[in-house]
């Protein structure tokens, strides 16, 4: 008897391969069911305690969108979703796009508040999408595209004007100002202190927007304004060069149309004190015209 | 990009409910200006009188001082040039870089101080109604 193998498991050990191939899928099939029974019921247990918990989020989003006839007037639509500890508006967003409205169109990215694509007008104030809180925000949540600038679909917006700004005041170090070989391009503490609030500048466009006097003009703007002013105070920047700088930034369109408003610097989700250092490129322009000594 | 939406300035103005404290300076600021501006040439039209002799312009002045209404618009004329003043003075501060921190904080100390003056000058500018 107990040397008795029955004819089914010899052949399994032996690795009969007709056998083998019918028996692995049919395992993995167990497996995939189970784990799609569990988390059909994770999502049923989900959808339970939202219900039961009654939290969700009124979302108001601005809708447009120029190809379809319907959507050709701007409008509101209004979303529902569950609650959960920790969402963002963002988060919002893409839970009503993925089980709402898969048309429902804006912009995101890296979603720690470093790209700077999901810039939106929220509640009435330019904020980042996964930068804020939905349980910081009153109900019903009021997201649109940020002011001031044109609406190409739903929640994205026009940003060429912007970039065309920022472009304006070179925000870059030219070649000239590299030193030829291994020698290092040092900068002092001091320095790096003085510029550092204006290098995190992520190029999201809240400033712009919450400004009414780069509403619909010229004006460079509090974005590019910063960005030449991260420049030009920089130590290692030649003399030449920076005087160039000082030459666009102190043209009509420069920081002389600044209104101190402080708008731009109440928004700004990296906390950059922009009227600050627009004040100080005005007293910076008028020393270097000025020259009494 | 076929066609886009530029929602405008009427958009803009609906906003007024979120404007922070820099923006309503800068409102306040602009309004006054204007209101400035108009009454120097009122100013300037009763001056004017004048040319035609000393009667003229007495009774311009003291037909002008018998309406209440003249007196009440006084004391708002004082109100708009205090308020004007002081956030001048305010925005010298913001230029030289004194005080940004409390921008907030010298707007609403300028409309105290404001309201404070008005007050204060009612029964000057009310006195023989």
């Amino acid at each position: 008897m107990s040397t008795h193998v029955p004819e089914s498991e010899s052949e399994s050990e032996t690795g009969a391969p007709e056998q083998t191939e019918e028996q692995i899928p049919a395992a993995q099939q167990r497996r995939l069911a189970k784990k799609q029974e569990r988390s059909d019921q994770r999502e049923q247990r989900a959808e339970s305690e939202s219900e039961t918990d009654e939290q969700t989020v009124h979302l108001k989003v601005f809708r447009y969108d120029p190809e379809v006839e319907s959507k050709s007037r701007p409008r509101f639509d209004d979303f529902h979703i569950p609650f959960k500890k920790g969402m963002t508006v963002l988060d919002a967003l893409i839970y009503s796009r993925d089980h709402y409205d898969s048309s429902l169109t804006f912009r995101h990215s890296c979603r720690q508040a470093i790209c700077g694509s999901d810039a939106l007008f929220i509640n009435g104030a330019q904020r980042l999408g996964c930068q804020t809180q939905v349980s910081d925000l009153d109900d019903p949540v009021r997201i649109e595209p940020l002011p001031h600038q044109e609406v190409v679909k739903d929640l994205v917006v026009d940003m060429e004007h912007f970039y065309e700004q920022m472009d304006a005041v070179d925000p870059y170090f030219r070649d000239e100002d590299v030193p030829s070989g291994l020698e290092e391009q040092n900068q002092t503490r001091e320095n790096r202190e003085k510029i550092k609030m204006s290098t995190r500048c992520i190029w999201c466009g809240a400033c712009t927007s919450s400004c009414n006097i780069a509403a619909g003009g010229n004006y460079l703007g509090p974005a590019a304004i910063n960005k030449a002013y991260r420049f030009a105070m920089d130590d290692r920047e030649s003399d030449a060069l920076q005087q160039e700088r000082f030459e666009t930034i102190e043209q009509e369109n420069g920081v002389w149309r600044c209104q101190t408003q402080f708008s731009c610097t109440n928004v700004c989700p990296k906390d950059i004190p922009l009227t600050e250092h627009i004040q100080e490129l005005k007293r910076e322009a008028v020393k270097s015209n000025l020259k009494f000594w | 990009m076929s066609q886009s939406y530029d929602r405008g300035l009427v958009e803009d103005f609906g906003r007024w409910a979120e404007f922070s404290a820099g923006m309503w300076a800068w409102v306040f600021h602009k309004f006054t200006g204007w209101v400035l501006i108009g009454y120097l040439f009122t100013h300037i039209a009763v001056l004017s009188t004048a040319i035609e002799g000393p009667a003229l312009y007495t009774n311009t002045l003291q037909g002008l001082e018998a309406l209440a209404i003249v007196r009440f618009m006084e004391v708002g004329l004082l109100a708009v040039a205090v308020f004007h003043i002081l956030n001048g003075i305010r925005l010298l501060f913001v230029d030289l870089g004194v005080g940004l921190d409390a921008q907030d904080k010298s707007f609403y100390a300028s409309l105290v101080l404001t309201g404070a003056i008005t007050v204060a000058s009612v029964p000057t500018f009310l006195a023989g109604l």
